[in-house]
């Protein structure tokens, strides 16, 4: 065997420890940029004072005048980040298959269109860079100019924001999985709707609809933070109780979004044994 | 004329690596109605070339002319209708598992349906006798609401090749499509394919490992070794010398091709790619299958 031939060594190993190390010089720069030092959260005085904030929150108040005010923005708050979800998700399914590569019938040869194709996936690409890189309390300070307090502005912002993140991550999810049986149907004749629903949707149902479901939930935290700039719902509700340092009712909130949540992921694990 | 490939040589881009000359002036006609088989071994570019004439790539020289017209000139809608007439069996048909072999038939058709036939199918099947008689023809009737997911590999093979008989083509292109079936399957759906393409006057062109099939089935048989052809002929004519000539290279053998049960593998192809396989004794092997 020649001398400089080791098996047991991996040839990579040193390549890795490289990237490795490079990763930490990069991230430590970071940190200090981002003000981050683990000991203030751990300083004395800073822990009397968030030890007396959180101490405000006990005992939740559980009345029953509280209890319907809660229920009332609680129906709000779902109600506008189900209707905003509903709207984004109309709004990215046709951009995301329009952008996604695995569904362009000009790129098999290539063929004719291919320019055309191709600007169209750059402006569709521009469209959901814009639409999701605003933030949607931006969307939502603009939509209250426009709809006045309440929560269709929130509707909207959400729409907006998540039609971008939906978008981008439907046509994400049509590429990463097997596109054959799409490809060979584009490949026999087939329109590019039909191609999705016949080639690529048996595959890929489940991820974009678990997808969807994880942004419906965070469209419900989205719209209680929009409800702090008047979007109304559970945020405004709980907004209105920390300006009267009123504890009690901001837990009872909380623990409102935890089951808020908790449903969300029990929905998500049925929905996908359903499609399994 | 139902396609004329002249002098079609096509190279695959090679990213980092060095580009592959895949085909090399290859020139084939076929008048409307007949039937092809290509034989050759493994990476001989008969996928390739295939392919080509499905209208699915676009050759890198030469001219290519399908069912009378040049794919590569048409508008985006004229090459969707050319392609809707061209059927493509797969060797391993890309099928989602989760999809009911029915849908995976249907979906044959959608170039031909209207969007609304095609989406309505999602629903409720529009068609069920005929994807059923497709599959019928197959020996697969009872698997028409099985997904497929729970089919194995060879019927998986023929659900593929039923997409094809139903979607009617006018050019029949089938890559190995016996490769995972036993020689009696095989040779049925070898004779679906035949009579499907009498019956409607379609051209049909074959790629077969099975050398045994493309003699005995086809009328003419094109020889294809590294991205050449090297003949083509009447399968009478196709003599054992220029069989080994196809097959062996310097370093592999071609296997006697005397029926023996242990070293044939079960779709009764010619193991082509199996190093030394000689007889000891040298002799010529006779072609008895």
């Amino acid at each position: 065997m020649p001398s400089g031939f080791r098996p047991q060594r991996d040839p990579d190993a040193l390549r890795r420890a490289g990237w490795a190390l490079a990763a930490l010089l990069v991230l430590w720069p970071i940190l200090r940029v981002a003000e981050f030092n683990p000991a203030d959260l751990f300083d004395a005085r800073n822990l009397e004072v968030m030890g007396g904030f959180l101490g405000q929150f006990f005992p939740p108040n559980l009345s029953i005048d509280f209890l319907a005010l809660a229920l009332k923005a609680t129906m709000e708050t779902l109600a506008m980040a189900t209707a905003g979800t509903a709207l984004a998700m109309l709004l990215a399914a046709p951009l995301g298959l329009m952008l996604s590569h695995s569904l362009s019938i000009s790129r098999i040869g290539p063929g004719p269109g291919r320019g055309a194709g191709r600007a169209s996936r750059a402006l569709v690409r521009g469209v959901l860079l814009v639409l999701r890189g605003i933030p949607e309390l931006v969307w939502a300070l603009l939509m209250v100019r426009a709809f006045g307090l309440g929560p269709a502005a929130g509707v909207i912002a959400i729409a907006l924001t998540y039609g971008g993140m939906l978008g981008k991550v439907y046509s994400e999810i049509l590429e990463s999985g097997d596109t054959r049986p799409a490809r060979e149907l584009l490949e026999s004749g087939s329109g590019r709707l039909m191609a999705f629903f016949y080639g690529l949707l048996p595959g890929a149902g489940q991820e974009l609809a678990s997808y969807t479901i994880y942004r419906w939930e965070c469209a419900v935290r989205a719209s209680v933070v929009m409800g702090f700039v008047g979007a109304g719902g559970l945020g405004q509700l709980m907004d209105q109780s920390m300006k009267m340092l009123n504890g009690g009712e901001v837990s009872t909130m909380l623990a409102i979004f935890l089951l808020l949540v908790l449903l969300a992921d029990a929905f998500s694990v049925f929905l996908r044994k359903l499609l399994a | 004329m139902s396609f004329t490939l002249d002098r079609v040589g096509l190279i695959h881009p090679g990213g980092n690596a060095p580009e592959q000359r895949a085909l090399r002036a290859v020139s084939i006609d076929a008048a409307r109605g007949e039937r092809l088989a290509i034989i050759g071994p493994s990476g001989a570019g008969k996928t390739s070339l295939l392919r080509i004439l499905a209208s699915a790539i676009r050759p890198t020289e030469g001219r290519v002319s399908v069912l009378g017209q040049n794919p590569w000139q048409l508008t985006g809608s004229q090459l969707k209708r050319l392609r809707s007439r061209i059927g493509f069996v797969r060797q391993s048909p890309p099928l989602p598992p989760r999809q009911r072999a029915i849908t995976a038939v249907i979906a044959g058709r959608l170039g031909e349906w209207p969007w609304w036939k095609s989406a309505l199918s999602l629903i409720y099947p529009v068609d069920i006798a005929g994807p059923r008689d497709e599959l019928a023809r197959l020996d697969l009737a009872d698997r028409l609401f099985d997904r497929c997911d729970r089919l194995s590999g060879g019927q998986l093979q023929r659900v593929g090749v039923a997409r094809v008989l139903y979607q009617r083509p006018d050019l029949l292109l089938a890559d190995e499509p016996i490769s995972a079936l036993d020689p009696a399957l095989a040779d049925l759906t070898v004779s679906e394919l035949h009579s499907e393409a009498e019956s409607r006057g379609a051209t049909l062109v074959a790629s077969l490992h099975a050398v045994d099939v493309a003699l005995r089935r086809f009328p003419r048989v094109i020889g294809l070794k590294a991205g050449e052809v090297i003949f083509d002929l009447p399968p009478a004519k196709v003599s054992d010398a220029v069989l080994s000539d196809l097959y062996a290279s310097e370093t592999v053998m071609l296997p006697p091709r005397e029926p023996r049960p242990s070293d044939l593998p079960a779709d009764g192809c010619v193991p082509a790619d199996l190093p030394g396989g000689g007889r000891p004794d040298g002799a010529v092997p006779p072609r008895a299958i």
